[in-house]
């Protein structure tokens, strides 16, 4: 008998164990435990009790969340409101916004790496690699159940890059600025472009950027001096003012023994510049300006002067380094920052070794911008974060100096230009926010569709085999227009 | 009476015992493999935010694949790496496993060895194909070694060929598994009745002749096994060529393996097409694997009627 009671028990405690182990949402093993055990019957019975009254708290909680945030707004307060909730959830996929906000946002401390604190609310960071669309795919599953998230699992703020903005933007899981208590008065300063790109198809803003991020043509001095005799920024514009003049330079780089860059530097500066968007009435287009990209680069390519490397790949970053012999790299304000390594012994950076000019073609590349997540418990925190980091010319103009970043005020990238406090070390005591506010004025961005991302990697990874001789022209275009229909089933190509 | 509801009762904790397994069975196997021929009659995909479907739409998505070829580049794709990569494993695997059982060797070492020829297996394949990724990259060290060497004149670019991506891609393979294969034919060779070596040796036959005439016949049953095995693992191939190639499979696609073809449908949520594209390949593997037995039995029927002979 006893032996029975020991072998009930172990079952007992093994159905129930595997139960636990499926989580309350697996109806399958549940319906299965009254047949076994009465025992596990009962627990489960308890089990589900609890997790019912749970969920029924959370709900609740989510309602009087809302309304607290709504009150907040109305009230348009930039104090944090004491009933808001506790944690701040921040998704980005790199750790760029994370140290702006460090440095620069009054009050932030850090606590460990994917933790902070601002007063007595925890900030948690989730920092995912935009590598492979994970960022995205973990952005996406999260948002899809935000509505159901327990109020402190919801995100809250979450970032976004040029290339996918509208995907968000246009959706009703990002939030109106002025919901917020944001008002056009408030970003007054700010660029143009720069908003264009985060206002849905209704016309309403829904992010808000610190930088402008015209980009250019971020030359190595050293190679600039040996190939053209000169390192001015104007002479070398000169040199390079539009796609012949490039190309001849280039030529003229390889025979001194250099690279000009990658073919997938250049590609943004064609892509920009495009007479239409990716897809236009359910149907993929493929731009002439594009084709001029390929024609030119394969041009380039068999003269050995530009060569195919993936760009943050090993092979193309060792142009940084003098020994890396490469021409230039083409790039934005925050290109100087974050890409070249400036803080690290030997580089050309470290050693203040480059130079900036306009290039061929003016045009922009990425840029972050801060959108907050419809459903925030932390709504009055989150309109103070993003008027902090976005709006206040002190926090702007502190951003720029310390971090060479090109931020998104006129007003302040006006000042820069105007004296030596925008001299940047790193390009050999170069101020380039006069070329760098030109340009943003000069950015537009009509033909950004919400398909620019897949699209344009997918027709770089194409053109790198025509590139490297593995395919011809024809066959290369074939190889996009299927990557692409797998990418977006419902878009058309012929 | 209490004697037969004593014998019912053992019968109930059997079943009992096996619940853990069935619900397992049942959750992570069943399920998903039902779910995933059903989902291949829906158009269901996602994009952007914007969830399309699910649409019943019959045997679209099978005419979809079919249709646009690319299946059996993909499969041809994925074979040639894997026999690129399982001849010279099994060849490996046989060489040490015959030298790690043979008693008249008396090996030293064998533990250490036995562990050693393991450890690649124990390294995560992506870390792996990301270690080979960057050895071998257009400015990376084995270049940079070639050059020096002058072997070659001009980096050798072999990420941008296509037998060289193959190459590559198969000899990982081969480095992480013959380890894994040769514990098991080694488990195989030590089951071999070792009266049958002596015997073979007092008859004068030299170790060639013991290899191919005693223990390869008898390592039959196991052989198969390793290769049902590695033939599953290798349709299955994903990780290593994923992360080599960055996704792409190229240059042309020329090394992209069916599940990575499978990855591509999941960038859209493309439960329609993946799931069919899942079907298909759950019927090659049957029928490669169905291959593999037939060869298998047949084998055992020849064996019979020779004993029956002798």
């Amino acid at each position: 008998m006893k032996r029975k009671i020991l072998g009930v028990l172990l079952s007992t405690t093994m159905v129930a164990g595997m139960i636990a182990g499926c989580g309350g949402n697996s109806a399958a093993p549940a319906a299965e435990a009254p047949a076994t055990e009465e025992a596990a019957s009962e627990e489960t019975a308890a089990e589900e009790t609890t997790e019912d009254t749970a969920s029924e708290d959370a709900a609740s909680e989510e309602t009087t969340e809302d309304t607290a945030s709504e009150d907040a707004a109305a009230e348009e307060t930039t104090e944090v409101a004491a009933d808001e909730g506790k944690v701040l959830n921040v998704y980005a996929w790199n750790e760029e916004f994370k140290s702006r906000l460090t440095d620069h946002y009054p009050g932030y401390e850090e606590v460990d790496a994917t933790h902070g604190k601002i007063g007595d609310v925890d900030v948690v960071w989730n920092i995912t690699p935009s590598d492979d669309n994970a960022y995205q795919n973990n952005l996406d599953e999260t948002l899809l159940k935000q509505a159901d998230a327990a109020a402190d699992d919801k995100i809250d703020l979450f970032l976004v890059e040029a290339d996918y903005a509208l995907k968000y933007v246009d959706t009703d899981y990002t939030m109106p600025l002025a919901d917020l208590g944001i008002t056009d008065a408030d970003l007054a300063d700010q660029y143009s472009y720069t908003q264009s790109i985060v206002t849905d198809s209704n016309g309403k803003l829904k992010g808000s950027s610190w930088q402008a991020c015209s980009a250019g043509l971020i030359y190595n001095r050293e190679a600039a001096k040996e190939v053209l005799g000169t390192d001015d920024p104007d002479e070398v514009q000169a040199a390079v003012s539009d796609w012949s003049k490039y190309v001849e330079t280039a030529k003229k780089v390889q025979e001194a023994g250099y690279t000009m860059c990658s073919v997938n530097d250049t590609y943004r500066v064609y892509s920009n510049n495009v007479s239409g968007k990716w897809v236009q009435d359910g149907k993929l287009v493929i731009d002439d300006n594009l084709m001029n990209w390929v024609n030119d680069s394969m041009e380039l390519v068999e003269a050995k002067a530009e060569n195919t490397y993936d760009l943050w790949g090993d092979d193309w970053a060792k142009g940084k380094t003098p020994d890396g012999k490469i021409f230039c790299y083409f790039g934005p304000a925050w290109f100087f920052n974050f890409c070249l390594d400036a803080d690290q012994e030997g580089t050309i950076a470290n050693q203040g070794g480059w130079g900036y000019c306009v290039g061929p073609q003016s045009y922009f590349w990425g840029g972050t911008w801060i959108c907050a997540a419809t459903g925030t418990d932390n709504a009055s925190l989150v309109k103070d974060i993003i008027l902090t980091m976005t709006t206040d010319k002190a926090v702007l103009k502190d951003i720029a100096q310390k971090d060479a970043d090109c931020v998104n005020s006129k007003t302040v990238l006006a000042e820069l230009a105007s004296d030596d406090s925008g001299n940047l070390e790193l390009l050999g005591g170069q101020n380039p926010y006069q070329q760098l506010a030109e340009g943003a004025e000069k950015i537009d961005l009509s033909n950004l569709s919400a398909y620019d991302q897949g699209c344009n990697e997918e027709f770089q990874n194409a053109e790198k085999n025509y590139f490297e001789g593995n395919a011809t022209p024809e066959e290369a275009l074939d190889m996009f227009k299927k990557a692409v229909m797998e990418k977006y089933p419902e878009v058309t190509v012929d | 009476m209490k004697k037969k509801s004593k014998v019912v009762s053992y019968n109930k904790w059997g079943y009992i015992f096996l619940i853990p397994f069935v619900v397992v069975y049942l959750v992570f196997q069943m399920i998903p493999l039902v779910t995933t021929v059903y989902n291949s009659f829906f158009e269901n995909y996602r994009s952007g935010l914007t969830q399309i479907g699910p649409n019943f739409v019959g045997l679209k998505n099978y005419v979809t694949i079919i249709t646009n070829g690319d299946l059996p580049t993909y499969l041809v794709n994925t074979l040639i790496m894997w026999v690129m990569g399982f001849v010279p494993q099994i060849i490996l695997s046989l060489l040490l496993g015959a030298w790690f059982t043979d008693p008249s060797l008396r090996l030293k070492g064998q533990a250490f060895f036995k562990t050693v020829i393991y450890m690649p297996n124990l390294i995560m394949a992506s870390a792996f194909s990301m270690l080979f990724f960057t050895l071998f990259a257009n400015t990376g060290p084995i270049n940079s070694l070639l050059l020096q060497l002058g072997v070659i004149k001009e980096a050798y670019q072999f990420m941008s060929h296509v037998w060289s991506v193959r190459s590559l891609v198969a000899f990982m393979n081969c480095v992480m598994w013959f380890g894994n294969t040769t514990i098991l034919l080694m488990a195989g060779m030590m089951g071999i009745d070792p009266s049958l070596f002596e015997a073979a040796q007092v008859d004068g036959a030299t170790a060639t002749q013991i290899f191919y005439k005693i223990t390869l016949p008898l390592l039959r049953p196991i052989l198969v096994f390793v290769m049902i095995t590695s033939l599953i693992g290798g349709l299955q191939m994903f990780d290593v060529p994923q992360i080599l190639t960055n996704g792409t499979g190229d240059p042309m696609r020329s090394s992209m393996t069916l599940i990575m073809y499978l990855n591509k449908h999941l960038f859209s949520k493309n439960y329609g097409l993946g799931g069919a594209l899942s079907v298909f390949m759950f019927i090659i593997t049957g029928i490669l694997s169905l291959i593999v037995f037939k060869f298998t039995a047949s084998d055992k029927v020849e064996k019979k009627r020779s004993k029956n002979k002798a």
